[in-house]
C-alpha cells in the first residue's frame, strides 16, 4: 500500500428518525479520481455527498482524509473541499462578480472573478444583478467557483442542472483539468459523462433495498 | 488559504449590509413599522398629551421590540434557501464571527435607525424631555440585545416553513429583562433619577449576550439545519 | 472509571422494565401522600389568623410552583444530557416533561388567581412571582411549540434542548428583573410576601404535600416517558414482543 487515499470511508451509516438512510462501506477516492455517485431518485446521493462535506454527520462510521479522520483534521479536511449543490448559494441581489469575490472567503479580487466568469460563458453579465440572470447562468455563477478555488477535493451534487450542452462540455474539461493536475472529483449526476477513467458508485438506498428484498 | 476571524466577521458584515442596501425597502420596513404603528396608540387610547407621556417610553420601547422582532426572521432565512447557511456551515473558520458579523449588520440596519428616528416618536407621544436621551441610549444598548436573542430564536426556527409565529414564541421570553431595564432607564430619566444604573444593567446584558449568544447560535445552526 | 451503568441509564429497555416494576409502589406512596396532606391540611391545619379557610390553597399552589420551576430545570438538564452524549432516552424525558411542566406552571397560576380573589380583592395583580410564573409558562410554551414544530425529530429534540438550556440562563436574569421591576412599581396596599414563619401546624401538611407532588411527578414523568418510549421504539423487536403479549393476555381474558 502507498500513499493513504485521499478519502476513504469506513462503514459509513446515517439514520433520520431511526430509518437507515445510506450505509456506505469501502467507498475510497485518489487522487486523479473522478467517482460518479449513481442511483435512483431517493437513492441517498445527496445525503452521501452532505456526509462526505460535514453538513451531515453519520452516527456511524468514519471518513478518513488522507489515513486521518475528518473529526480531527476538521479544518484541513474543510479547507481542501469544495462543495457545489443543489442550491446554489447565489445571492440574488448581487452581480456575478459580487457573488463569486464573497464566495471566495479570502478575497481574491475582481480581475481573476471576472476572467473565471468569463471563461465560463458570463462575458458581459459580471455586472448585472444576478436575478436578471437565467437560470442556467446562475447556475454558471455558482460554477464559477471551482475555477477560483484550490480546494483538491470537489463535491458537485447534480452539477448540470439547467445547464446548456455547451455548458456541460465546459464543465467536464474543467473536472478534467482538475483530475490532471492532482485533484478529485465526487459528482453525481444521471448524466453520463464524456470523460475517460471515471468510476461509477452505485447507490442502492437502504429504504430501496427493503422494498425490493 | 487561511480567513482569520476577524476576517470572517467583516466579510459577513459587509455582505449583509451591502444585501440590505439593495432591497432598502425590505430593509426599512422594520423602520417604517415602528413609526406607523405608533400612530396607532393615539388614536386607540387617547390623544391627550398628558396621558400619552405617561405610556410613551413604554410604548416606544415595546414597538422597538416588535421591530426587532419581526426583522430577526430573515436573519438567516435568506441563507438557508439559498444554500449560503449550508456553506457557512461547511466553510473552514469559526462560526462564530462570521455569525456576530451578521448580527452586527442587522443591528445597523434595524437597531440602530430605530434608535435614530426614536426621538421622533418621542415627540408624537409627547415624551417628556427629560426621557429624551435615556431612550437613545437605552435604545442604542437594547435592540443589540435584542437583535442577539433574536438571532438565537431565528437560528432555532430557520429551517421551518413558516418559522416567523415560532420565532416570536421562542424569545419574547428571553426579551422580557431588556424591555424591563429598557423602561425603566426612560422613567428613570423622565423621574429625574439616575437614569444610567439600569442603562448599565442593559449594557451587563449586552456584553453577556455579546459572548454567549454568538455561541449558541453557531450550535444551533450546526444541529438544526440538518433538515 | 466504569461507565456501564451511565449507558444503561441510556437505555430505553431499560427504563421502560425498570418503571414497570417501580411504577406501582411510587404512584401508591404518591396517592398515600397526596391524601394524607389534602385531609391533614384542608380539614385539621388551623385557620390563618388574617387570611382564614382561604389560605389552604397554599396546599395546591406552593407545590405546583415549585415543580414548576423544577420541571423546567429537570428539562433542560435532560436536553442537555442529549445534547452531550446524544442519549435518546435523555430527549424522551425532555419531551415528556414540558406539558407536565406547563400543566403545573399553569396550575399555580390557576391557584395563584383563586387565592389571590379573596385576599387581595382581584385574580390577577402584576406581582413579581405571578409575573415571573407566567415568563416561565410562555418558556414552556416556546419547547413545546418548537419541539412538534420539526418534520425531523431529531431536529425538534436538538431545538428544544437549545431552547430549554437557553431558558435556564435567563430564568435567573428574568427572575432578578421582574424582582426588581416589581419593586419600582410596587403599590403599597399589595403584600404578597406570604407570613414569614409559618405556624408548624401549618407548615407540616404543607411538607407532606410537597413530597406528594414530587412522587406524583415521578410517576407522570414516567408514564408520559413510557409512552414516548414505546411510540418511538414501536420499531423494535421488544416492543413487538409486548405488544403480542399484551394482545395474547386480552385474548385470553376474554375467553
Amino acid at each position: 500500500m502507498g500513499n493513504p487515499s485521499l478519502i476513504k470511508i469506513e462503514n459509513l451509516r446515517f439514520e433520520r428518525d431511526d430509518t437507515a438512510v445510506i450505509s456506505c462501506d469501502n467507498l475510497y477516492l485518489d487522487a486523479g479520481d473522478i467517482l460518479q455517485v449513481e442511483g435512483p431518485n431517493g437513492s441517498g446521493k445527496t445525503t452521501l455527498l452532505r456526509l462526505l462535506t460535514t453538513a451531515l454527520q453519520a452516527r456511524e462510521g468514519t471518513i478518513l482524509y488522507c489515513g486521518k479522520s475528518i473529526a480531527e483534521c476538521r479544518f484541513e479536511y474543510l479547507s481542501d473541499i469544495l462543495f457545489i449543490g443543489h442550491q446554489s448559494a447565489v445571492k440574488l441581489t448581487l452581480t456575478a462578480e459580487e457573488n463569486l469575490d464573497w464566495m471566495a472567503s479570502s478575497g481574491i479580487g475582481s480581475s481573476s472573478a471576472v476572467k473565471a466568469l468569463e471563461s465560463l460563458g458570463l462575458a458581459g453579465y459580471t455586472d448585472i444583478p444576478c436575478y436578471k440572470l437565467s437560470a442556467g447562468q446562475q447556475r454558471r455563477v455558482a460554477l464559477a467557483r471551482l475555477l477560483i478555488s484550490d480546494a483538491r477535493i470537489w463535491y458537485l451534487d447534480e452539477p448540470f442542472t439547467a445547464i446548456d450542452r455547451d455548458g456541460v462540455r465546459l464543465l467536464e474539461r474543467c473536472m478534467k483539468d482538475h483530475v490532471s493536475s492532482g485533484g478529485a472529483v465526487v459528482v453525481s449526476t444521471h448524466q453520463d459523462l464524456d470523460l475517460q477513467g471515471v468510476r461509477h458508485y452505485p447507490m442502492l438506498g437502504e429504504s430501496l433495498l427493503r422494498a425490493y428484498s | 488559504m487561511r480567513s482569520s476571524a476577524s476576517n470572517g466577521f467583516c466579510a459577513y458584515l459587509r455582505r449583509d449590509l451591502r444585501l440590505s442596501h439593495r432591497r432598502l425597502g425590505e430593509a426599512a420596513s422594520p423602520l417604517i413599522f415602528f413609526i406607523m404603528v405608533s400612530t396607532l396608540v393615539p388614536l386607540g387610547i387617547t390623544p391627550d398629551p398628558a396621558s400619552l407621556a405617561l405610556v410613551a417610553s413604554g410604548i416606544i420601547w415595546v414597538l422597538a421590540l416588535l421591530a426587532t422582532m419581526l426583522s430577526a426572521n430573515d436573519l438567516f432565512a435568506g441563507d438557508y434557501q439559498d444554500g449560503s447557511l449550508e456553506q457557512l456551515l461547511i466553510s473552514p473558520q469559526v462560526l462564530v464571527m462570521p455569525v456576530l458579523g451578521k448580527v452586527t449588520a442587522h443591528w445597523l440596519v434595524t437597531g440602530l435607525p430605530l434608535t435614530i428616528v426614536s426621538p421622533l416618536l418621542g415627540l408624537m407621544l409627547s415624551l417628556p424631555e427629560a426621557g429624551y436621551l435615556p431612550m437613545m441610549a437605552s435604545l442604542a444598548l437594547g435592540t443589540a440585545c435584542l437583535s442577539l436573542l433574536g438571532a438565537v430564536g431565528a437560528a432555532l426556527t430557520v429551517s421551518l416553513q413558516k418559522g416567523g409565529m415560532m420565532l416570536a414564541l421562542v424569545v419574547m421570553p428571553l426579551y422580557m429583562p431588556v424591555i424591563i431595564f429598557g423602561g425603566a432607564t426612560v422613567q428613570f430619566g423622565i423621574d429625574g433619577l439616575a437614569w444610567t444604573g439600569p442603562l448599565a444593567i442593559l449594557g451587563a446584558m449586552l456584553a453577556a449576550a455579546i459572548a454567549l449568544c454568538p455561541l449558541a447560535i453557531a450550535g444551533v445552526l450546526r444541529l438544526t439545519s440538518i433538515n | 472509571m466504569n461507565w456501564t451503568w451511565f449507558y444503561r441509564l441510556g437505555s430505553p429497555l431499560w427504563f421502560y422494565q425498570t418503571t414497570t416494576r417501580w411504577l406501582p409502589w411510587l404512584s401508591l406512596l404518591a396517592i398515600v401522600l397526596l391524601s394524607t396532606g389534602l385531609i391533614w391540611g384542608l380539614g385539621f391545619a388551623p385557620q390563618d389568623a388574617k387570611q382564614g379557610n382561604s389560605f389552604r390553597i397554599i396546599y395546591l399552589h406552593v407545590p405546583t410552583s415549585f415543580l414548576a420551576l423544577a420541571g423546567y430545570f429537570l428539562m433542560a438538564a435532560a436536553g442537555a444530557i442529549g445534547l452531550i452524549w446524544k442519549m435518546k432516552l435523555s430527549y424522551m424525558i425532555m419531551k415528556s416533561a414540558a406539558p407536565i411542566g406547563a400543566a403545573l406552571t399553569f396550575l399555580a397560576l390557576f391557584t395563584g388567581a383563586v387565592w389571590g380573589k379573596p385576599t387581595w380583592g382581584s385574580y390577577w395583580v402584576w406581582d413579581a412571582r405571578i409575573t415571573s410564573m407566567l415568563i416561565l409558562l410562555f418558556l414552556y410554551f416556546g419547547v413545546l411549540a418548537l419541539q412538534y414544530a420539526f418534520h425531523n425529530e431529531e431536529a425538534g429534540n436538538k431545538a428544544s434542548a437549545v431552547l430549554a438550556l437557553v431558558g435556564t440562563v435567563n430564568i435567573p436574569i428574568i427572575y432578578k428583573s421582574v424582582d426588581w421591576w416589581y419593586t419600582l412599581h410596587q403599590p403599597s396596599t399589595i403584600k404578597l410576601t406570604s407570613a414569614p414563619s409559618m405556624h408548624p401546624d401549618m407548615f407540616q401538611p404543607l411538607l407532606v404535600m410537597i413530597l406528594g407532588f414530587y412522587c406524583f411527578y415521578v410517576v407522570a414523568l414516567c408514564l408520559f416517558t413510557r409512552v414516548e418510549i414505546l411510540r418511538r421504539e414501536r420499531k423494535t423487536t421488544w416492543v413487538g414482543e409486548l405488544a403480542a403479549r399484551s394482545s395474547y393476555e386480552v385474548e385470553s381474558d376474554k375467553k
